[in-house]
């Protein structure tokens, strides 16, 4: 194998590693909501556990991506991959954080909250998990087309938080005796929200790998 | 020069040299076409080399950049088969015109080689052999020289006790610093370099790539290197020579992070050469 193919096989090695990262977040959010709806304490503390062996994985990979570079001294496309590599990792470590998050705040609601969780959270997070295919769908095939409909899928994601927000808001006027609950349901919706915007951030790194500049998706 | 093939004219324009402070460019490289024999080497070469810049000069092996570099200096024209149309200005004056003395030109323009090549003098005589062939006798004013030179190539430090020992006592890097100050003590405006780091140690390397950075402010300087990370770090613009041809002539920064040709990228990425 010469120099140049045992690169590329490093580099496919390593976007291998970060689709599958990509799979444990999006696993740990559909987890999370899951454990909200369902007041699933264990579910939810499983994935507090989980966001551990992420936390790992993205050491793994940076540390994986660095070596090459120092191994490589990588120039034009084949830096600007590897530097994608570690934003895009962070990215998805910080998306599993949001799903840790809304564990967390399942744990917090506990299971005596007698609240009905807002209904269209699960759309939320259903939206989040599309863009993220889509996001790993640009990311497999370098394609900035695709990346570039990350941003719409990303506005329409931050209009169901503000309405599910403004839902809850009232929620708390008819309800002030649960507001900590109500909050703890918003905390989550805004978790998901930021969860999209990461994603967005993929695609803005997708977008820089190949056209070499800086582009805003959001 | 010798003729051109058929159909080949070459371009010769005297100009007045312009106000050395307004001027930006130091050579203008128009078309510029060189054979060995039948062989074409350099095809419609057209770039400019700027005033005060490091400018470096990349390619496969074979693609022409050491036919390039030597021929602002006309040392190509020693390669007796050689033949060549387009022009090549130095300071608005073309060097191939035969109102042009060779001897002006390599007063101009110093070139340090691929390998370290002190004379067998001593430090001292290798410094001073060229202003003693334009006829600098005087020992104090060679000494200035001597000291001046040594101090510019980073060398003066490690050889001001023995500048009377032989050459060949030093060091390889040692030894091309010492060719850099052999090339200073003419007081050049150009200094070119041909792979000058490629027989020396990483240490080594590092020293002259520190001087290279140091000399632009008081010279332009074009470097031929295989070694890409050497002209990504030294370099303000660079060539991409392949087969002959300029594919590629843009800031350093630009051809290295985001190039424009295709065939740029796949040479500085490792996929060819």
């Amino acid at each position: 194998m010469t120099g140049r193919e045992q690169f590329e096989t490093d580099l496919s090695d390593i976007k291998e590693d970060i689709m599958a990262l990509s799979n444990a977040s999006v696993d740990a959010l559909r987890k999370a909501i899951d454990a909200l709806y369902n007041q699933d304490l264990n579910l939810a503390n499983s994935v507090i556990d989980e966001d551990k062996r992420v936390d790992k994985q993205e050491h793994a990979i940076n540390d994986q991506t660095i070596l090459l570079i120092a191994r490589q001294q990588p120039v034009a496309t084949d830096l600007r991959r590897l530097v994608i590599s570690l934003q895009i990792t962070t990215d998805i470590e910080r998306m599993a954080d949001n799903a840790k998050n809304i564990a967390k705040s399942t744990c917090h609601l506990g299971q005596d909250h007698r609240l009905t969780i807002h209904p269209r959270i699960k759309e939320m997070r259903d939206m989040a998990i599309n863009m993220n295919e889509t996001a790993m769908r640009a990311f497999q095939y370098e394609d900035v087309s695709i990346a570039g409909k990350l941003s719409a899928m990303d506005d329409k994601v931050d209009r169901l938080y503000e309405r599910i927000v403004s839902d809850l808001l009232s929620e708390t006027a008819t309800n002030p005796e649960k507001i900590q609950y109500v909050m703890q349901m918003a905390f989550s919706a805004r978790y998901i929200e930021r969860f999209s915007d990461h994603i967005t951030n993929i695609g803005e790194s997708i977008l820089y790998l190949v056209k070499g500049e800086s582009y805003k998706l959001n | 020069m010798t003729n051109a093939p058929e159909n080949k004219q070459v371009t010769i324009t005297n100009t007045i040299e312009p106000d050395k402070e307004d001027k930006k460019t130091i050579y203008s490289i128009d078309n510029f076409n060189l054979w060995y024999g039948d062989n074409q080497a350099l095809y419609d070469v057209q770039l400019d080399i700027p005033v005060n810049k490091v400018t470096a000069i990349i390619g496969p092996s074979g693609c022409g950049k050491s036919t390039f570099i030597k021929s602002l200096n006309r040392l190509v024209e020693l390669v007796p088969s050689v033949k060549m149309s387009g022009s090549i200005k130095y300071n608005d004056k073309e060097i191939f015109s035969p109102k042009f003395k060779v001897e002006d030109l390599r007063t101009s323009v110093g070139m340090v080689f691929q390998n370290p090549n002190p004379f067998p003098k001593s430090i001292y005589e290798n410094v001073v052999y060229g202003p003693k062939t334009h006829g600098i006798k005087k020992k104090k004013i060679l000494d200035e020289i001597v000291e001046k030179s040594l101090k510019e190539a980073a060398l003066w430090d490690e050889v001001k006790d023995r500048l009377n020992e032989n050459a060949f006592g030093l060091s390889g890097g040692q030894q091309q610093r010492l060719c850099i100050a052999r090339c200073l003590a003419i007081e050049p405006e150009v200094i070119l370099m041909d792979e000058p780091t490629s027989a020396l140690d990483p240490i080594s390397t590092t020293r002259i790539e520190e001087l290279v950075q140091e000399l632009k402010k008081d010279y332009s300087i074009a470097i031929v290197t295989h070694n890409m990370q050497q002209a990504a770090r030294i370099s303000d613009r660079t060539a991409f020579f392949l087969n002959g041809e300029v594919i590629e002539y843009n800031d350093t920064d630009k051809l290295f992070s985001n190039p424009d040709d295709k065939r740029t990228e796949d040479y500085i990425t490792g996929r060819f050469g």
